[in-house]
């Protein structure tokens, strides 16, 4: 099956991270897609840039609202996602556990039948 | 079911959750193994006697039989739903797999509970709702959806294995234990639903048990849960109130199932339940209220308090050491719990006992007027009410 982690977090502290933290964090997820590269679990992923870079859109009756910012107002904002393939929901908490991030939410991923 | 069919009854009790977890296994998908069960014994309502040689085998054809029908008719564009992750797992019975997969923790507790008892213990989804007083439909709700999160989220059917095992059989224990608390809990007024609802949490603790023999918290649970219900009928006195251990009519405990519960409890790893368990089998050893061995109390309280750093396992603590060292050394535990504590009526309610024991009346009084304002129900604030009248009396000269 496949599954989505959502990666959380506080903008500031990304931010604010020094350059040595920064690396560490980086060389931290190189590590983790290696693993999952090598037991065929990995499907794709990427780090997105923070809640001040992000504009939402709200449509309705033909009109558009674009309002600067998240959809959601919070502290912890999404910061990054990797499709991962797992046999069981099980296997998919255990890359969960496994990634170095504070905050991973598991999501399945619903797979269309032909 | 509503079936009036002692044969069809006793297959029900003895096989339902192993049909079930083979038919599971078999189909890799919860909702139609358990509709399709359900036909099977619908049908064997109607068509027994004559009794099948083996009825078990019987059932099995027979809910096969209507799975396949039940497939033919939806069509498989309508069938979205991804099928059960099925490992292979030939060393464990498929029922332990049932109640794992039940359990899991993906699920909200409400599920886990609703789910061990329809797809383990077997019961219908209106005893079920009964059990929990909400209403059939909303029961119903709840039921399906937790079978639809453990297909499309890929709620494994399978038993954890190494680490994992521990952690996620806590979870299990944790399941059964509420279902035995919750039925006392919801239902202190309807003694019938009460009893039903604690005799199958320790009915499914007895099916862990045959499953995993070797594990001490199991045995564990269903001693403590079976010491517990050993005293159901001196619980409740004859004006329906309930009645405090100490006053308990001993001769109205059941003592076989004492016995039964004492024989299960084998020296092990001090873990949660076997403490409590302890702690149960030594209030149900003393011939009278006044034999009970507070120091032995005492000690178990003080292994359980360390193993969980709990607040009310404190407070018991505290009780116990009153009783075995003198209300002194009670009290002088009780300090700082307030922290942890703040809502709980009994912390104020012990300190004023403990207090009234040592003669320091008007404390006493300002405790129970503290517990009085936290207590929740009725019976236990007339009990305080009278406690503290009493105490006021003594400060009178």
């Amino acid at each position: 099956m496949k599954y989505a982690m959502l990666i959380y977090g506080d903008d500031k502290l990304w931010e604010q991270a020094t350059p040595e933290q920064a690396e560490q964090t980086r060389a931290a997820h190189e590590r983790f897609i290696a693993m999952l590269s090598q037991r065929g679990a990995f499907l794709g992923g990427d780090a997105l840039a923070g809640s001040r870079e992000t504009v939402s859109l709200r449509k309705k009756d033909g009109h558009v609202l674009r309002t600067d910012g998240p959809y959601l107002e919070t502290v912890e904002h999404l910061g990054g996602f990797y499709l991962i393939e797992a046999e069981n929901l099980d296997e998919a908490i255990g890359y969960a556990k496994a990634c170095p991030e504070q905050i991973v939410e598991v999501r399945p991923v619903v797979e269309y039948q032909e | 079911m509503s079936i009036r069919n002692e044969a069809v009854e006793q297959a029900y009790r003895e096989h339902w959750a192993r049909l079930l977890a083979l038919l599971t296994a078999e189909l890799r998908d919860l909702d139609l193994a358990e509709e399709s069960l359900q036909d099977a014994f619908a049908t064997a309502v109607s068509s027994w006697p004559p009794v099948p040689a083996n009825p078990p085998a019987w059932l099995l054809t027979a809910a096969r039989r209507r799975a396949v029908d039940r497939l033919r008719r939806t069509a498989v564009a309508t069938r979205k739903l991804p099928l059960l992750v099925v490992e292979e797992q030939p060393a464990h019975d498929d029922r332990l797999r049932l109640i794992f997969t039940c359990c899991h923790p993906a699920l909200s507790m409400e599920a886990r509970v609703a789910l061990t008892l329809r797809c383990v213990g077997g019961l219908t989804t209106r005893q079920i709702a009964r059990m929990f007083l909400v209403g059939e439909a909303t029961m119903a709700a709840r039921i399906t959806r937790a079978k639809k999160k453990i297909s499309q989220a890929g709620i494994p059917f399978r038993v954890p294995a190494g680490p994992e095992l521990r952690e996620r059989l806590d979870g299990v224990l944790a399941v059964l234990y509420l279902i035995f608390t919750e039925g006392y809990a919801a239902t202190e007024g309807d003694a019938l639903i009460r009893d039903e609802t604690a005799s199958e949490a320790i009915t499914l603790a007895r099916m862990l048990v045959s499953l995993l023999p070797d594990e001490s918290e199991v045995r564990a649970l269903q001693a403590l849960m079976m010491l517990h219900h050993a005293r159901r009928h001196a619980r409740v006195g004859s004006d329906g109130r309930l009645v405090t251990l100490a006053e308990q009519d001993r001769s109205l405990w059941r003592h076989q199932e004492i016995e039964e519960a004492l024989a299960l409890l084998a020296p092990g790893p001090p873990g949660p339940y076997l403490l409590q368990a302890a702690i149960a089998a030594e209030h149900t050893s003393a011939a009278r209220a006044q034999d009970t061995d507070w120091t032995a109390i005492a000690a178990l309280y003080g292994m359980l308090e360390e193993l969980t750093g709990s607040a009310v396992v404190r407070l018991n603590h505290a009780v116990a050491v009153a009783e075995a060292s003198g209300p002194e050394a009670g009290l002088a535990m009780l300090d700082g719990l307030e922290a942890e504590l703040p809502h709980h009526h009994l912390l104020p309610a012990t300190r004023a006992e403990l207090l009234r024991r040592l003669g320091r009346t008007e404390e006493a009084v300002t405790e129970y007027g503290r517990a009085l304002a936290l207590v929740g129900t009725q019976q236990e604030r007339e009990f305080l009410l009278s406690r503290r009248t009493e105490t006021e009396r003594g400060l009178r000269p």
